[in-house]
């Protein structure tokens, strides 16, 4: 169970870092820490103790399988992840030549 | 098995590929062809909504049949809400990507814009289908990616800015939202909506699940811009090239956020007073405070952007207020009336702001600025946009004969009639600012005197444009057709029937 917390936390951490972060790159920093938190939930999701990969062997009836459907989540989850992130620091260097600071406290044109 | 279902997110990604691939050969080659697919989405989406009637129709999808009564592959589920829907998004796209041929010819590099705007659409469509959650996440994440894009698309400043601010915010709803389906996922073993349902009823943990309702409720509702997290509306939709904002602003919000809402809220969730109590706040909260703070706004696009979370917040409260009843047990026919109310709001909410946007675009590229201080007299020069606009403003004002009028009474007497007075004389209230506030765009706009000096050649705007305008406009007056008894029995019954009945939507699906 602590494991269960212990990504919960991660996950406030990536939150927090989002929130209170100044540096451009800082807050795309903390998503990825949110993001891979939740993976890793995912991953601990699947896992039920002293399974073994669900190959399917009629030979060896093994009877405590892993759960397979979190692991193909958190695949797709990931590819997600990276489009997101390269969209992200892909902005951010456009933000960098236009302002010429990663420091979010200039970056204020939008007001109102 | 409905064969139309998968098209309408094979068509958009197929051209959003072709574009980009043969985009480069063929000259203007792009802007026809995400044309005719919108066009072609369109024509289905009508199709759609004419048979659907009150059936659901299922496609699961690589043909996985269900074992033991557990359904195992991925469902898309088409029934009498999601049409609904489905017709928003590809009147709404049709019509912006016309209107983008002659708006879009000032940037480079149109083959992106509609590339990204085919994707947009296939992500959304996939939302509103989507019967299982992680594909909810998936066609989100696919759909918010084009808008990230396609609001940073004049890569200046502002929208270099905007962008940043969504996609921090849109980052965080997605982890949150993914985070809540995990955890969904770890108590039930399933990610099927309907099979959730059935999941939740042999065993349903309150405070657990109360925990998860929040997460999906700040998840989507930061997606949807409800009032405690809407930093990031006025910005990024104020920012986009127009026919983007009218996306965003008439449709994506409404898939990706409220659309996901009550579906979840409606049809997954057991219903409990303390949920739709909350929710119910929001939604004023989100009515009020908007109206507040378009009021004081300048800059047309903006003023627009503030007034897309008020008019929301009608929705998310009509909607509070059918679960509210509904969690009591009470009046259900209060309930589905202010269910009723709530949905025609969203589909006439989609059609006005989706004009009065396409309205500011038409008077950005007329005379180059979105600043009300600097216009004024624009009736003259431009007839169609300024009659078009009338209407729209009307409309979303609530001024009978136009739709608004009608949604708004609906929701109104909703309130009245399930005891909520208070509510019922806020959203009086919101209504009449919301029209100060649009006689104020009007005069300030098209009417006031203008100066001589900034006259120039200011004229009317192409014909893509104004086509575009006059059919939205056509539509906010056609709308108001669907509070008669024989129109309203065949388009809004079937939503309300399957929202109103938590446990229908999962019966049918997993056939128990």
């Amino acid at each position: 169970m602590i494991a269960y917390w212990m990504c919960f936390i991660l996950f406030l951490v990536g939150l927090y870092g989002a929130i209170t972060r100044r540096n451009l790159i800082k807050i795309a920093i903390s998503l990825s820490i949110m993001e891979f938190s939740t993976f890793l939930f995912f991953a601990m999701i699947g896992y039920i103790d002293e399974g073994v990969a669900p190959i399917v062997d009629p030979a060896d009836p093994v009877k405590v399988y892993v759960d397979p459907l979190p692991q193909a989540l958190v695949l797709t989850a990931i590819v997600i992840g990276l489009a997101t992130t390269a969209m992200l620091m892909a902005v951010i260097i456009r933000i960098y030549r236009k302002y010429g600071t990663f420091d979010i406290r200039e970056i204020k044109n939008l007001r109102g | 098995m409905n064969p139309l279902i998968p098209l309408f997110v094979a068509l958009p990604l197929a051209g959003a590929f072709l574009i980009m691939i043969l985009g480069r050969f063929i000259k203007d080659f792009n802007k026809y062809f995400a044309s005719l697919i919108l066009l072609i989405l369109f024509i289905f989406s009508i199709y759609s909504l004419i048979t659907t009637g009150s059936k659901l129709s299922l496609y699961k999808v690589g043909g996985w049949e269900p074992v033991n009564g557990i359904p195992i592959g991925i469902y898309m589920v088409m029934d009498g809400f999601t049409v609904i829907v489905l017709c928003i998004i590809n009147i709404v796209g049709f019509l912006s990507v016309f209107y983008s041929i002659s708006y879009i010819k000032r940037f480079t590099a149109e083959n992106y814009y509609y590339a990204l705007f085919c994707l947009m659409v296939a992500g959304m469509n996939g939302v509103v289908l989507s019967g299982d959650l992680f594909n909810i996440f998936v066609f989100l994440e696919i759909s918010v990616i084009g808008a990230y894009a396609l609001v940073a698309f004049g890569v200046e400043k502002n929208e270099l800015e905007a962008t940043f601010k969504y996609q921090v915010l849109g980052g965080i709803a997605s982890f949150i939202i993914l985070f809540g389906i995990g955890l969904i996922y770890w108590k039930t073993k399933t990610l099927n909506i309907a099979d959730i349902k059935a999941a939740m009823s042999s065993g349903y943990e309150k405070s657990y699940y109360l925990f998860v309702q929040i997460l999906i409720l700040s998840g989507f509702g930061l997606k949807a811009a409800i009032i405690p997290f809407h930093a990031w509306l006025p910005d990024a939709h104020s920012s986009a090239p127009s026919p983007i904002s009218a996306m965003l602003s008439g449709v994506l919000i409404k898939a990706v956020g409220i659309y996901v809402i009550i579906r979840l809220f409606f049809n997954m969730f057991a219903i409990t007073e303390g949920m739709s109590i909350l929710i119910t706040t929001l939604g004023a909260l989100s009515m009020v405070i908007g109206v507040f703070l378009a009021i004081g706004q300048w800059d047309i696009k903006r003023l627009l952007a503030y007034h897309s979370i008020s008019q929301m917040g009608y929705v998310v409260l009509s909607a509070g207020i059918g679960m509210i009843l509904i969690s009591r047990g009470e009046k259900p026919e209060v309930a589905a009336l202010a269910i009723a109310g709530g949905v025609f709001h969203l589909i006439n909410h989609a059609a006005f702001k989706g004009l009065l946007f396409l309205n500011a675009g038409a008077i950005e590229y007329s005379i180059g600025t979105r600043d009300l201080h600097e216009m004024g007299g624009l009736s003259k020069f431009m007839p169609a946009t300024s009659a078009t606009s009338f209407i729209a403003s009307m409309s979303i004002s609530g001024i009978p004969p136009f739709n608004g009028f009608f949604s708004k009474l609906i929701i109104i007497i909703a309130a009245i009639m399930a005891r909520f007075y208070f509510l019922a004389l806020l959203a009086v209230i919101v209504s009449i600012i919301t029209l100060a506030s649009f006689l104020k765009f009007q005069r300030y706009a098209f009417y006031n005197k203008t100066d001589t000096t900034n006259k120039r050649k200011i004229k009317e705007v192409p014909f893509p444009m104004v086509f575009s305008m006059v059919i939205m406009s056509i539509l906010c007056v056609l709308l108001s057709l669907l509070v008669i008894p024989g129109i309203r029995e065949s388009v809004l019954t079937p939503a309300i029937d399957i929202l109103m009945d938590p446990s229908k939507y999962s019966s049918i699906i997993t056939g128990n």
